[in-house]
């Protein structure tokens, strides 16, 4: 790390009655938003890589008809992991990393709302992430798609390995995670705004988390309840989604697309908040139409629950059901399409710097079009039954996951790094990192719009030749290694920088929010006094106040309090770091784990082959170990003496 | 305001990647190509492709013009080094109802034609003339039965041209997507569900069908073929396929026969004819006519058939057949009795 970062990073001077911890052990037992969002973000990227490898893989596969590389059965775990962690291990915790890293600085406040819970949410989505992958070396990895259609994942047709649980298992750990992460932001952002910052005055940014922590809020349960019934059939013998016994199969795709779909749109606001932060700072002007940006967000948050059925055009809804979820989703365009116009209006009449922050995200709005296009066309049923399950959708997502999520995220990464480490990634090595992305991104997957409408399916380990594939497949393949080498580009740059890049200073961008006004790494406290705020774009109006920037908007009554106490000397309390957010979330995961093991005794210890004991009546030993210390860690969180300094 | 363009170094790379990726894409869909969705060759993919490309031109008009702003906003607006601070403009009430009100318009008229074409792709055929099929999805094969006309197959669909084909689509196992790109029909096999759909074939020919819904391993070999043909030969090949084969005469034919009847085989497959009258596996009766093998993975010929015999699962990972060890004479003869079955 920078010798500035670690000068604050350093262990705090000791307080009596305080707890601190050095060298690892602080990452270990630290509750700091900052550290824990750093935490977020690398195991993420390292999640991010895994996927790509897969990714890697499966392009490798599918180059050449017939080929070879990888069995069919191998196929299946690979695409079924890759979407799984790209979904759960590498999108959506980068899009915390930076709830985590920039929320609380852009609401002018010290912490989360809840810290230990915080990094309880951190450990548990570490676990999680690394039980889903264990698979891998415990019989095999997952391997019915990262949507796991019943009655395909039921006991008579997925019994050889046992990866199916494991995803059951892991996806129910990551879901405890997002969602005591969900509460955190929400309870955050709601109470802890700094004073005169009504919701109107909001940076972006934090507004989509908003939006984003109630969609997590709602949709995770969902998702639960689906996963909760399979593992019962799986585990005991219940007949949830078992069509022999009478069940209706569909029933699982209903449930995890009334999860999926509110899950796509948390996918992509966090990204569109970092690009309506970017593009007002290095267009020098305000996001155009913030109010209706801000609205447009809440409207596709509630939008997104009336469009599950969009991705069930096939199984036979019938016409009234059909038209009815055709016309919402046509619906939902509509405001994502007043965002980009917006996002475009903010840059017309602006003056424009193309650093790399505001590449990605020019590049995210490019890309993201396409994929919102594509997506239109997907809407209509009859359209929809020429395109649904070929690879025209699998073009659709990636344009929008990576074209559009991971633009962003890079931009936030390019935006915000010299926030957190002090020192600024490299200009030249961004823009080529930009470019490689940019150019391979479109060769793998624009051919993919083609060939899918050329009749290839998804999820096929292999082709004939003759259809007129492989040439597609091909060009997409090499796309896939372009990507690849954009990646190492980044990984370079990213570790060159944090020891050698330029010091950043505060305000490196020239910024327009609360962030840019505490010192580059920001001191543990974040701000030393909590700013008043009086106008949305705070940090402009009060470099440019001639400029008619920052938007003196009254603030409503009850925004926040205390208007008066902030002119005090301030008495700043930060929480101490604590062991028992680490165990409790270990124990949960073990809790969750010890399910897999079997029944036999202590002394039989771990067979090498995991086997299942459904109807066991005595509790796996794991999961006994695992309970214990989960009630331990809460026992001792709750009773924790409050402490801190 | 004039458009001044000096060559920002941003634009060239942006020229290189729009025209590689539309080079790249024009690889994409030769007229040939077995599968293109966009051939539409019956009446049911024709109302399909019809209404995507209503949608497809107006997404490339919108594409043209919103990327093109972008493009514009990018160039024109790039700093300079005279720029002082930008007009801090909040917004334009306006522009917002206009590009509100507009998307939603152009959506509303999509969605017009959207629900009358799903009103006449989803209403099912009936009548006399109407051929009606059940397609029942195993792993990994199709089942394709006429009960009206007394004929069970396997992977390929024969029907007559110019009629309307009703398929009563469900699955033995799984859920599988039934799909033939060129005349449409797409709808999922469901497991204890009877899904409806049909299609029409406007010429005679062989057209390529797949399964489009994950099923496990083999979901890449469940392939299928729809023969389309006259209406003469349709009923020619209708009698010939409820005709019972004979016993055979041919020497090495009668051997493979014999083979078939007392090994494992009777316990999957139905031969017309034969004590073979399981329901597991593909009714073999008239194998000997089909075009293709083993979920239209393989053509029917001896080569295939016997590399398909020698090791079912080699061929198709999971296969539900299992590897049976037969010797190479074993084969030959089983392969002479199965092309007699025409």
């Amino acid at each position: 790390m920078a010798t500035a970062e670690r000068a604050v990073y350093a262990a705090q001077p000791s307080h009596p009655g305080s707890r601190h911890y050095g060298g690892i052990w602080s990452w270990v037992f630290t509750v700091d938003h900052k550290k824990i969002g750093i935490l977020y973000g690398v195991t993420a990227f390292v999640f991010f890589m895994m996927g790509g490898l897969e990714a890697l893989l499966v392009r490798s596969q599918l180059a050449v008809p017939n080929n070879t590389v990888v069995t069919g059965d191998a196929y299946n775990e690979l695409f079924t992991m890759h979407a799984t962690t790209m979904v759960f291990l590498a999108l959506m915790p980068m899009s915390v990393a930076f709830f985590n890293i920039v929320v609380p600085l852009q609401i002018g406040a010290r912490d989360v709302a809840f810290p230990r819970l915080n990094a309880f949410s951190y450990w548990v989505f570490l676990c999680g992430g690394l039980l889903i992958n264990s698979s891998f070396i415990f019989g095999g990895a997952p391997d019915a798609g990262w949507f796991g259609y019943a009655n395909l994942t039921e006991l008579p047709y997925n019994h050889v390995t046992h990866g199916i649980d494991f995803w059951i298992l892991g996806l129910q750990v990551l879901g405890v995670a997002s969602m005591a992460g969900a509460f955190n932001f929400l309870v955050t952002i709601v109470n802890m705004r700094a004073p005169g910052m009504s919701f109107m005055r909001m940076p972006l940014f934090t507004w989509m988390t908003l939006v984003t922590s109630i969609l997590l809020m709602l949709a995770f349960p969902v998702i639960t309840v689906a996963l909760i019934e399979l593992m019962f059939d799986r585990f005991v013998g219940t007949n949830f989604f078992n069509p022999t016994a009478g069940a209706d199969p569909i029933l699982w795709q209903h449930f995890f697309w009334l999860f999926g779909h509110p899950e796509v749109y948390i996918l992509i606001l966090p990204a569109m908040g970092i690009v309506s932060d970017v593009l007002p700072t290095f267009s020098r002007k305000p996001l155009f139409g913030y109010p209706v940006v801000a609205y447009s967000g809440v409207a596709i948050g509630f939008m997104a629950w009336g469009v599950w059925a969009h991705h069930m055009f096939s199984t036979g809804l019938g016409p009234v059901a059909d038209s009815v979820f055709s016309i919402t989703t046509m619906l939902i365009a509509v405001p994502t399409g007043i965002k980009i116009f917006n996002w475009i209006g903010t840059m017309v009449g602006g003056s424009l710097r193309f650093s790399t922050p505001m590449l990605f995200a020019i590049g995210f709005i490019a890309m993201f079009v396409i994929g919102g296009l594509s997506g239109v066309m997907l809407a209509s049923p009859p359209a929809d039954w020429v395109e649904n399950d070929t690879y025209f959708v699998v073009a659709h997502i990636h344009y929008v996951l990576f074209g559009g999520t991971m633009f962003g995220l890079f931009a936030g990464i390019y935006y915000w790094f010299p926030k957190v480490t002090g020192r600024m990634l490299d200009e030249k090595f961004g823009k080529i990192h930009f470019w490689l992305t940019m150019i391979g991104m479109n060769v793998t997957f624009f051919v993919q719009h083609m060939v899918g409408l050329d009749g290839m399916p998804r999820r096929i380990y292999t082709y004939p030749s003759g259809m007129g594939w492989d040439l597609p497949n091909l060009i997409s393949t090499i796309g896939a290694f372009i990507l690849a080498a954009s990646v190492l580009v980044f990984l370079y740059n990213f570790a060159s920088s944090v020891r050698w890049g330029t010091i950043a200073g505060n305000d490196p961008w020239d910024g327009r929010t609360l962030e840019w006004t505490i010192p580059s790494p920001p001191p543990e406290y974040n701000f030393k006094k909590i700013p008043i705020v009086h106008a949305r774009d705070p940090f402009w109006e009060q470099k440019y106040p001639s400029a008619g920037g920052g938007h003196a908007i009254p603030a409503i009554a009850g925004a926040a309090h205390d208007a008066e106490e902030s002119g005090e000397e301030e008495h700043i309390h930060i929480p101490d770091p604590s062991i028992y957010p680490f165990f409790a979330a270990v124990g949960f995961a073990l809790t969750m784990a010890g399910l897999l093991v079997s029944s036999a005794p202590l002394t039989a210890g771990i067979t090498t082959g995991i086997m299942i004991a459904p109807g066991a009546s005595l509790p796996s030993w794991l999961s006994v170990v695992g309970l214990l210390t989960m009630l331990w860690g809460i026992y001792g969180w709750a009773f924790e003496p409050v402490s801190g300094y | 305001m004039v458009l001044r363009v000096r060559s920002p170094k941003i634009l060239s790379p942006a020229i290189i990647i729009a025209l590689a990726t539309t080079a790249v894409s024009l690889t994409g869909c030769a007229a040939t190509d077995p599968m293109n969705a966009l051939q539409p060759l019956g009446e049911v993919a024709r109302m399909e492709v019809n209404l995507f490309n209503l949608i497809f031109a107006i997404a490339v008009v919108v594409f043209v013009f919103v990327e093109g702003l972008l493009i514009y906003a990018v160039v024109r607006y790039r700093q300079r080094p005279n720029d002082g601070m930008p007009h801090q403009t909040h917004g334009h009430t306006t522009l917002e109802i206009i590009w509100t009100v507009i998307p939603a318009a152009i959506l509303i008229a999509l969605a017009v034609p959207t629900v009358t074409t799903i009103a006449s792709a989803t209403a099912i055929p009936t009548g006399p003339d109407v051929i009606n099929v059940k397609v029942v999805g195993h792993q990994w094969w199709w089942e394709f039965d006429y009960p009206g006309l007394g004929v069970v197959t396997s992977d390929e669909l024969h029907i007559p041209t110019g009629a309307r084909v009703e398929l009563d689509v469900e699955s033995a196992d799984v859920i599988h997507s039934f799909w033939v790109p060129q005349l449409g029909g797409k709808v999922q096999a469901i497991p204890n569900q009877h899904n409806h759909s049909w299609i029409e074939a406007d010429q005679a020919g062989t057209y390529h069908g797949q399964c489009y819904q994950l099923c496990g391993s083999s979901h890449a070999n469940m392939r299928f073929i729809v023969v389309a043909q006259s209406k003469a030969d349709f009923d020619k090949w209708v009698q010939d396929q409820k005709s019972v084969p004979a016993k055979p005469t041919d020497p090495e034919a009668l051997k493979g026969y014999q083979i078939f009847t007392t090994n494992a085989c009777v316990g999957c497959h139905t031969i017309e004819g034969t004590p073979a009258q399981a329901k597991i596996g593909p009714n073999l009766t008239h194998i000997g006519s089909h075009l293709t093998l083993a979920g239209a993975t393989l053509q029917n010929n001896p080569n295939d058939l016997a590399l398909w015999l020698h090791d079912p699962p080699g061929v198709k990972p999971g296969s539900i057949m299992p590897n049976l060890h037969l010797t190479n004479d074993q084969i030959q003869a089983l392969s002479a009795y199965l092309e007699s079955l025409k």
